[in-house]
């Protein structure tokens, strides 16, 4: 009798056991990858694990990361933002121009970026919430007209010191030292950009965890009828959403100016699909199972120590897409298989 | 021939929902399946039709055992299924005739013989006896014409036992009169049905023999006709239900809601009630009577253009926001996706409404949240392992009662209902009736809409019926009945007395 109650009870353990081997792996898989990641390149590279490198990465990061941050915001609404990528472009271009085409100082050139990046978000959150087009589509249609707004502005040329203007006379400007420490320099031998990088991620995640604002951002992305009856002014909360994204495309694009020291044309448009995965990843990360910035920040890293790790063993560069293409595939997998299982 | 399920174990991860359930049905016959909520029938019926594999058991039919591991399987054994959604069993955009002959179609050539497909579906309509023009397109089919193309579809694949999984929920009285004689139709031809429904006069009405499962086990297997309604009852609940009093309804004076020629939009309609304090007025209404339009519109889901009055102050509700402020809130009929925020913590379910009453310049309070989520959740009788739950994880019946329990602490002073029992098991319907006479004894109003008009009779003070749109008596409960109510709602008794509302426009 209990020799056959043991032989029964043997195989409920190991099914057990399995199931939090898998919830740990749901859970921590993509730490588990970085760290897999980081042992693999240390050993392969001996300049990997230096501090150098490790602030290499970092700035790397940064820029992506704060688009990232946009992305999760309007992912968290259950929306998405296309348009982040071109605002970016124009933020760059805009930054440049005030400074090169019409010598304004530093201030003003951070400022007129950011405006612009929030009438951007604006007039999305219009489009989606008051005409209530599907917000794929209406970023996509903003996505294509910032960008050729941008490069109407510019004729397609980069914006760079005392660049040759239409009329054949030099610009009078100039991007000024002050404006280049955003993107290149640094606080107590951090860059400069991964202080700025640090600073929204912890406020972002401060704002949607431990805020109304942020409960009510999650709240209405959950169910936004539900959300509704509950007095949620859920078609605000989208708008804010929309406008934060627009925001945050912005200051990344002040900075990717900075960083390289004149306005190139069409600079963010790699930035969109790296921030997407970055904030996909990021759905993963601790078994959140939604969008949240600290998983975001995570899938960015991760999306850097490889490129970089890629770099320095000399992979080109145009295959390292099928890299991130993977590890997209492998964080969603792993996503959708702890929603199965719960 | 006999389908027998003999012993049949299923658990999922710890919760063992089967523990050797035996169920037998006959061809020829309708037997009624029964049970509460989490009784296990959901998952003997899945497991019948191939749609879930049990742990162990057998399944025999006839002097056959057989193996149901796929819903192919099951088909091809002579089990078929009319599923609860009709809708996920058909396609909307292609016709009557191409629905009901789908599965014989995809076995045939690679051509289509329309004319031959016709005649044949129409065949097959004529065995459920609905006479419908098969050229017309299912989507454009009532719901009830919609489970018999269902049933016809399960006769063309050669159905020997039928599941109709509570057929009737959704189904006016005339409708359901109509399915039932499909299922007299069926019975006649040597086809066995299981029948599930929580109403008992239904099952007096068709079925011969019935099953009531309790816990995952079969407690009762008879005939009909030998167990009385309380035994049957009984048998579903392990305990004598207190029979509710009959009580005498309060008679209340002082207005609380007035709504004087209400326009509501999605019935294009005028209505008049006025609510009073401490009072639970009932809006008694089949199926498609124009409940829910009434409630989404009251409450600024669907904003009319007309004021309503609460306590002598004139609002005009364009959004749900508005109506808090107004003190008016509703617990909507379909919870999971109006009700609750299926994803989040019952504690930040609970807090939703009032959570600008948990923060500080912003931030939230989380302590604050969880006491009173903890409160509500005593309060209530709320079965979870905690607060921070997810409302996923709860039964119907405790996630009714946190779309309930949100609103306790607003401050609202119209409560609406919108079928607040469907589809959750009579102890946690107990529960709610005792909520819903609590709120009225803290002199809030109750405007509660149903179709169940014995759960109306016990829960309201007065009632309106709701006939198309319009309300078309009224009646305190002690000068009516259940039969008169019944033929009321179902306008089989055309006028009656006018009720107050239209008496003073």
């Amino acid at each position: 009798m209990e020799q056959s109650i043991k032989v029964a009870e043997l195989p409920k353990k190991q099914k057990k056991s399995k199931d939090i081997l898998f919830h740990l792996l749901t859970k921590y898989g993509t730490v588990l990858a970085i760290l897999v990641i980081v042992l693999l390149f240390s050993v392969l590279s001996g300049e990997f694990f230096t501090y150098k490198n490790w602030t290499d990465i970092l700035r790397a990061i940064s820029i992506t990361t704060l688009v990232a941050i946009g992305v999760t915001l309007s992912l968290i609404v259950n929306g998405f933002d296309l348009s982040v990528g071109s605002t970016v472009s124009l933020a760059t271009i805009s930054s440049t121009i005030a400074m090169v085409w019409f010598r304004q100082e530093t201030v003003v050139a951070i400022c007129i970026p950011l405006v612009i990046g929030l009438l951007v978000g604006l007039i999305n959150s219009f489009l989606i919430v008051k005409i209530r087009l599907p917000d794929m589509l209406a970023t996509l249609g903003m996505m294509y007209m910032i960008n050729g707004l941008h490069l109407t502005i510019t004729k397609g040329y980069s914006v760079y010191n005392n660049m040759p203007l239409q009329d054949g006379t030099l610009a009078p400007g100039k991007i000024l030292p002050s404006f280049l420490f955003i993107g290149q320099g640094e606080l107590f031998s951090v860059p400069f950009p991964v202080i700025i990088m640090f600073f929204f991620v912890i406020t972002v995640h401060l704002c949607l965890n431990y805020t109304k604002f942020g409960r009510l951002l999650y709240v209405t992305g959950g169910n936004e009828e539900a959300a509704r009856l509950s007095g949620v002014p859920v078609k605000r909360y989208k708008a804010y959403a929309y406008a934060l994204s627009g925001l945050f495309a912005s200051i990344a694009g002040i900075v990717l100016a900075s960083r390289i020291g004149t306005g190139q044309v069409s600079a963010g448009a790699s930035l969109l699909m790296d921030s997407v995965a970055a904030a996909l990843i990021g759905y993963s990360v601790f078994g959140a199972n939604k969008p949240n910035v600290l998983g975001t920040f995570v899938g960015s890293v991760l999306i850097g120590i490889l490129l970089n790790g890629l770099t320095m063993l000399n992979v080109p560069y145009y295959a390292q897409d099928i890299v991130k293409g993977a590890i997209l595939v492998g964080a969603l997998t792993l996503m959708y298989k702890s929603r199965k299982v719960t | 021939m006999t389908l027998r399920m003999k012993r049949i174990v299923k658990s999922f991860h710890e919760n063992a929902v089967l523990k050797e359930v035996d169920f037998t049905v006959e061809k020829g016959e309708i037997h009624a399946l029964l049970g509460v909520n989490g009784a296990g029938k959901s998952t003997l019926v899945k497991i019948l039709s191939g749609q879930m594999k049990a742990d162990s058991g057998e399944i025999w039919i006839g002097e056959r055992q057989v193996s149901l591991s796929s819903p192919h399987k099951a088909i091809a054994a002579g089990i078929g299924i009319v599923v609860q959604e009709v809708d996920t069993a058909l396609f909307p955009e292609l016709t009557v005739a191409e629905n009901v002959t789908i599965h014989e179609w995809m076995k045939g050539s690679a051509f289509v013989n329309w004319k031959k497909r016709k005649e044949r579906a129409k065949q097959l309509l004529q065995q459920v006896g609905l006479e419908i023009a098969v050229d017309r397109l299912v989507s454009d089919c009532s719901l009830s014409e919609k489970q018999q193309i269902v049933i016809a579809q399960a006769l063309s694949r050669n159905v020997q036992f039928l599941i109709l999984d509570e057929p009737t929920a959704p189904l006016s009285e005339t409708e359901t009169t109509t399915l039932f004689q499909v299922m007299r139709r069926l019975k006649e031809s040597g086809v066995g049905i299981i029948f599930i429904s929580h109403r008992l006069p239904e099952i007096r009405a068709i079925c011969d023999q019935i099953t009531v499962l309790r816990e995952g086990k079969t407690v009762l297997q008879s005939a009909v006709s030998l167990q009385t309604d309380d035994q049957i009852v009984q048998a579903m609940l392990g305990k004598q239900l207190a029979t509710l009093k009959e009580k005498e309804p309060r008679i209340r004076e002082t207005p609380l809601l007035q709504a004087n020629q209400f326009y509501v939009p999605k019935l294009a309609k005028n209505i008049s009630f006025t609510l009073h304090e401490g009072e639970v007025l009932g809006i008694a209404g089949l199926v498609g009577a124009g409940k829910t339009e009434i409630a989404r519109a009251l409450v600024g889901q669907d904003p009319s253009s007309n004021p309503v009055t609460i306590k002598g102050k004139q609002w005009m509700i364009k959004h749900p926001r508005k109506a808090m402020e107004a003190g008016l809130c509703l617990i909507p009929e379909e919870r999971r996706k109006e009700g609750i925020l299926i994803d989040f913590p019952i504690d930040q379910n609970l807090s939703l409404p009032h959570i600008h009453k948990m923060t500080k310049i912003g931030w939230l309070d989380r302590q604050k949240e969880r006491r009173l989520a903890k409160e509500v959740v005593e309060k209530l009788g709320i079965r979870a392992s905690s607060p921070m739950q997810t409302a996923r994880l709860l039964s119907g019946g405790n996630q009714q009662k946190v779309s309930i329990g949100k609103w306790l602490d607003t401050g609202a002073s119209v409560f609406l209902f919108d079928e607040p029992t469907k589809g959750i098991d009579i102890g946690a319907k107990v529960d709610v009736f005792s909520i819903i006479s609590s709120l009225a004894e803290e002199n809030k109003g109750i405007l509660y809409f149903s179709n169940e008009l014995n759960e109306l009779l016990t829960v309201s003070d007065r009632i309106l019926v709701l006939y198309d749109g319009q309300f078309i008596a009224e009646r305190r409960i002690n000068e009516t009945t259940l039969e008169e109510l019944m033929s009321l709602a179902t306008g089989g008794i055309q006028g009656g007395t006018k009720h107050q509302g239209s008496r003073t426009s």
